[in-house]
């Protein structure tokens, strides 16, 4: 990984955005020995207003909280696009769901995944987006070790659901690995 | 939290406002009483949790001021108490506080400020309670408010307000802000044992001898608990060295000058603030909290281009390191205070370093807060190097 890095996950409320952040900041803490931090944003709204969830990874100690250039965003609705998507550098990668965003701007390396069918369809369950999500981000910029965010997003799953969860992470992880090529 | 077991030195990551609440454990708080308001939620909702682990109690009161009159109560029996809100809701707590301030009730009050006035911005960014924490509540009374930037700081000075109010007997603020209390970050958690816990004092007499306000041996009068056999009057109005009312004006007058000298008499044992890179600075920053995390990035860029630019961050917003900052302002033509505000701090900035700096603001309203970049362009502007 680079000595800075920033990422950026926008959806709505109840999409479960927020926790991946959470494990994407505590695998580079617990399981890269790095410095990481996370902020979140939502609206007075908790389900359905949206959501954003900045993530601000380092080698050395981070003293500003915010996010000023970042490199990667997933995005899973227009609207959040429309609202967080700024300070993106120029050549951030951003990665979308097709079915719910529709207008980014294509001058960043942008990819798309149609994470919510691929979840419905293999999952069978919704609430496995964010895992798939969060390998799939790890998949297109391999961050870091697959591994490292595997732990980090086990220690988060509720009992009875690590399996499931390892399953939708590297669902995730290889669609993110087949955009690449 | 992932673990609850403190053994040894952990690293952890959570967000600040369950810092907060581990941090109030530790210093031994084992009551709580709140009403929700974000962003200062996540406090309530995590020691909601934990105080029954610990066998403390949780209440989620009617109201606000309900929730202030609840953890007083709670005081005068003897616990460790805390209670967090908003700007709303510690607007409306000031008139209990002001009671807190008269009985002298040992408490914690944390308010994770957001936008305002009124309901203003609930889950976003303010610094907008730095004046009402010093003159919210009426009356003269002493004031101490401690606002972290960091969490391993926000960890350390719960705990640290928790000892202070118990030391001194009085309500002891906790100011961080949307940003500090909803961001995760690594923290270190001290082992307990390196931890200094501060009890208040209790009576040394039997309970037929104990007089509640008795300040003869110190300022800060030893302090039974309600159902300890210990009888005593709590009032909100003046009262004398019994605790029952009084309008003789010399017992008055000479008990409130008892309570300002609880803080004045002890500025070193309670002031804390952080000096950075000031020793050489022609151009001195004062701020605190998430603002001071912008301006530390900003200070580091402008260094880098030659300008002699430092920090003081207080810790102590009130009482407001009065003597660093004028010792700042005896070397820097400017003095530049960040505040996620329309200008509050500044008129203590203004006051204590008397005329000797020009004090400006870099002021931001609206529920983002200060960058770096526009701190750094106000150090460029000042220094007169664009």
């Amino acid at each position: 990984m680079q000595d800075h890095y920033e990422a950026r996950f926008a959806a709505v409320g109840g999409q479960g955005i927020l926790l991946a952040g959470d494990i994407l900041a505590e695998a580079a803490i617990n399981y890269e020995g790095l410095y990481a931090l996370d902020s979140p944003t939502y609206t007075a709204q908790v389900r359905g207003g949206p959501t954003k969830v900045d993530v601000i990874i380092d080698k050395n100690r981070i003293l500003f909280t915010r996010t000023t250039a970042i490199d990667f965003m997933l995005c899973l609705a227009q609207r959040s696009w429309d609202r967080f998507g700024y300070d993106l550098k120029s050549d951030c990668i951003v990665l979308i769901d097709p079915f719910l965003v529709h207008t980014v701007d294509r001058n960043y390396r942008v990819y798309e995944l149609p994470l919510i069918e691929l979840t419905k369809k293999e999952m069978k369950k919704m609430v496995y987006t964010s895992a798939v999500a969060l390998g799939a981000m790890v998949g297109l910029t391999e961050i870091f070790k697959p591994e490292s965010v595997v732990k980090a997003l086990l220690k988060k799953a509720p009992k009875g659901t690590e399996e499931a969860n390892e399953k939708a992470f590297k669902l995730g992880y290889n669609s993110g690995r087949e955009l690449l090529k | 939290m992932s673990n609850s077991q403190h053994l040894g030195r952990q690293i952890e990551f959570m967000p600040g406002n369950e810092v907060v609440a581990e941090a109030a454990l530790a210093a031994g708080c084992r009551f709580f009483a709140g009403y929700p308001i974000t962003p200062s939620s996540e406090i309530a909702h995590h020691i909601s949790k934990r105080l029954p682990e610990v066998g403390g109690k949780f209440i989620q009161m009617e109201d606000e001021i309900a929730a202030m009159g609840a953890i007083i109560g709670a005081s005068l029996c003897g616990l460790k108490v805390m209670t967090a809100t908003s700007g709303p809701g510690f607007s409306l707590k000031q008139e209990n506080i002001g009671f807190a301030c008269m009985v002298e009730a040992p408490c914690v009050i944390v308010n994770v400020m957001r936008g305002g006035p009124s309901t203003g911005l609930p889950t976003q960014l303010g610094q907008s309670d730095i004046q009402q924490t010093r003159w919210g509540t009426h009356g003269d009374r002493p004031v101490i408010a401690l606002a972290p930037a960091y969490l391993d700081e926000v960890y350390t000075e719960t705990v640290r307000a928790f000892n202070l109010a118990e030391r001194f007997r009085m309500p002891v603020f906790v100011l961080i802000d949307e940003v500090i209390g909803h961001l995760s970050e690594r923290l270190e958690i001290p082992d307990p044992s390196e931890l200094e816990i501060i009890d208040r004092v209790g009576p040394n007499v039997p309970p037929e001898e104990y007089i509640p306000y008795d300040s003869s041996q110190s300022d800060v009068p030893p302090m039974a608990a309600y159902f300890s056999g210990y009888r005593f009057h709590m009032t909100g109005l003046n009262h004398d060295r019994t605790g029952f009312p009084t309008t003789t004006q010399s017992i008055c007058h000479s008990e409130n000058v008892r309570s300002m000298r609880k803080v004045e008499d002890h500025i070193a044992e309670i002031e804390k603030f952080e000096n950075y890179l000031t020793d050489d600075a022609e151009i001195g920053i004062i701020t605190f909290g998430s603002s001071a995390r912008a301006a530390i990035v900003a200070i580091d860029d402008a260094r880098q281009r030659g300008v002699k630019v430092g920090m003081l961050r207080p810790l102590t917003l009130w009482p407001f390191p009065e003597q660093a900052a004028f010792e700042l302002s005896k070397h820097c033509k400017t003095i530049i205070v960040p505040e996620a505000n329309l200008g509050q701090l500044i008129y203590e900035v203004q006051r204590v370093t008397k005329g000797n700096s020009e004090v400006v603001g870099v002021n931001k309203v609206g529920g983002v807060p200060i960058y770096p970049g526009e701190v750094f362009d106000k150090i460029v502007e000042c220094s007169g190097k664009k």
